[in-house]
């Protein structure tokens, strides 16, 4: 490669990542602020930590949040399974073209869309007796499921387009039945694609604001509503704390999956060659 | 002889259920309940007018005299839309947002995108995963951490006083220059991603062969790998614009109290003036305004799909 174009590439990559780290590394630092004035430093403090653990609004919310998202990433994985699995394996159906269309318009849809019309679907409902009459936890997860699935279909219908289809034929042929063949080969073989499409899922209705907002009723408040509203009111060092322990969670997430699918890769390269050296 | 395992269900079957018919019908059901008939609702209250009652618009249909069922449409709400020019403005000004946004991605992005495609395997993973990390970490929150980067005390301003570069405090926060950097900020990994999974299968036998031939670096770059890139760019730039048009929380936290983004007008105009019908019409108006691009994206998409099912 051209020396002075990647000295060119690597200040790019630098100043990038500074772009996209500094704001998270600043937050971070400043939670340690003994003072409230958010940024001006003075003295390491772990007070704000304390405030954030006593604050009971603050953890119902989050409370909430977090089982709003566990109900959430359950719905959207065994949803967005099926409609990945009928994608991908399926061939030509009737309403292929629709269910595709549906699959992909909400990963682009802007959410002040969404969380209209998803209210206004559970306004016009109201009056019907299978539906909830007070909006709050299960419309959100509605809305929610409906966001995300899109997000695991499109995991899973790659991971098994990638996939070698001869496993699920051999199968077939020993005489499995699909749903057998389903269970016991191909689930274990997109099991980690189920699995980055139930955190992601998990993540995206941790964090969404907007959505929430639309659908849920006047007496639920989720995290990112309370942040939101804390927000609106000033900055506060307690929101510092909050911020640091949701990203150092998410870190040592993300790290532990990166470990796990690279070690699953070396393992797969090291039976790969051991076949070969057999033959 | 009947296997144990042969479906008892043979009715069901007969009538065309099949488990097939289950893997497909439970998301298409899924999504034509909970995505497109909310769409059908709010096309509908889109020709409705406001009332004073729950729920707050008129209904479309109603019994006149007890004997026929009356239609009414009104078609007011997007008569108003083009009469106040508060409305065309804001969809004009979205526009522009989304497109500059967009534009800053990709001269970012690109560049990112390129050094990670060409550093070591073992380098790019970790770049990658890099790229990929503020994307799982709350949304906004880090747009919340601009605010203590922006303020007229905060971080940056601060430190530039100290360096004695400046005397008093810039105003950021609450500009369009915040708001420009809190879209980018936030869109950028969604540029990045895309650009990365076309650059990275390119051949780089080619670039060798022009360079073989006498070509300059730069001009090799012009001529082979960006029009190679060119699905990756439309991909990168779809996944930025569309979303940024409707972006309502940037705006309304780092951008200035007078910023007109159509996101935010919608929201106005439903939480604070409850005027829903007027909400519902601005909502149409920003999905007409999606079509093309998002028809656009789709397209691209289900290449993409097809193309890397027949690898």
């Amino acid at each position: 490669m051209n020396p002075r174009r990647s000295y060119f590439l690597l200040t790019a990559l630098v100043l990038g990542f500074a772009f996209l780290y500094i704001p998270i590394l600043s937050m971070m630092l400043f939670s340690f602020n003994e003072s409230r004035l958010v940024t001006v430093w003075g003295g390491f403090s772990t007070k704000w930590y304390g405030e954030l653990l006593r604050d009971r609004q603050l953890l119902s919310g989050l409370w909430l949040s977090l089982r709003i998202a566990f109900v959430t990433a359950c719905g959207a994985v065994v949803v967005g399974t099926l409609a990945g699995l009928a994608l991908a394996r399926f061939g030509r159906f009737r309403g292929r073209t629709l269910l595709s269309g549906m699959v992909a318009a909400p990963l682009v849809m802007p959410e002040v869309i969404t969380g209209l019309s998803l209210l206004l679907l559970f306004v016009a409902f109201a009056p019907l007796p299978f539906v909830p009459d007070q909006r709050g936890f299960s419309t959100i997860a509605i809305a929610h499921i409906t966001l995300t699935l899109s997000y695991v279909t499109v995991v899973v219908q790659s991971r098994l387009a990638t996939m070698d289809e001869s496993l699920e034929e051999a199968a077939m042929d020993l005489g499995a039945r699909p749903t057998k063949v389903f269970f016991v080969i191909t689930l274990p073989i997109i099991a980690p694609a189920l699995a980055s499409g139930w955190l992601l899922a998990f993540t995206l209705s941790l964090d969404d604001l907007v959505i929430a907002t639309f659908t849920a009723g006047p007496s639920t408040n989720t995290l990112p509503m309370m942040i939101f509203s804390k927000v609106r009111l000033g900055v506060t060092p307690e929101i510092n704390a909050l911020a640091t322990v949701m990203v150092c969670v998410v870190t040592l997430f993300v790290i532990a999956a990166g470990v796990m699918t690279s070690r699953q890769q070396r393992a797969r390269q090291r039976d790969a060659q051991a076949a070969a050296a057999g033959r | 002889m009947t296997s144990p395992h042969r479906r008892p269900s043979g009715l069901l079957r007969r009538a065309g259920f099949t488990g097939r018919t289950a893997v497909v019908g439970v998301p298409w059901l899924w999504l034509l309940l909970f995505f497109l008939v909310p769409f059908l609702i709010v096309l509908k209250i889109s020709f409705a007018e406001t009332q004073l009652a729950v729920p707050p618009y008129t209904p479309m249909f109603e019994w006149v005299e007890g004997q026929y069922l009356q239609l009414r449409l009104h078609a007011s709400n997007y008569a108003y839309l083009f009469q106040d020019s508060l409305y065309f403005q804001a969809f004009l000004s979205s526009l522009k947002v989304a497109a500059v946004s967009t534009v800053l991605c990709l001269l970012i992005g690109y560049p990112m995108a390129y050094g990670i495609a060409r550093s070591s395997p073992s380098g790019r993973n970790i770049l990658l995963l890099l790229v990929i990390l503020p994307f799982w970490t709350s949304f906004l929150l880090r747009v919340y951490a601009w605010i203590g980067l922006l303020r007229n005390n905060g971080v940056i301003n601060n430190a530039l006083m100290a360096l004695g570069i400046i005397d008093e405090p810039i105003v950021m926060l609450q500009t369009d220059f915040a708001m420009y950097v809190g879209i980018v900020y936030s869109y950028l990994p969604f540029m990045i991603l895309p650009l990365y999974a076309n650059l990275e299968k390119h051949d780089h036998t080619l670039l060798e062969a022009a360079a073989d031939l006498g070509c300059r670096p730069f001009r090799a770059f012009l001529r082979i790998t960006l029009p190679l890139s060119k699905p990756g760019i439309i991909a990168g730039s779809m996944l930025v614009f569309i979303p940024a048009i409707g972006e309502f929380v940037i705006p309304r936290l780092l951008g200035g109290s007078d910023s007109l983004m159509i996101g935010r007008v919608l929201w106005d105009e439903f939480f604070s003036n409850r005027d829903w019908p007027v909400a519902s019409a601005v909502a149409i108006a920003l999905l007409l305004l999606l079509v093309i691009p998002i028809m656009v994206f789709q397209r691209y998409q289900a290449q993409e799909m097809s193309g890397g099912a027949r690898r």
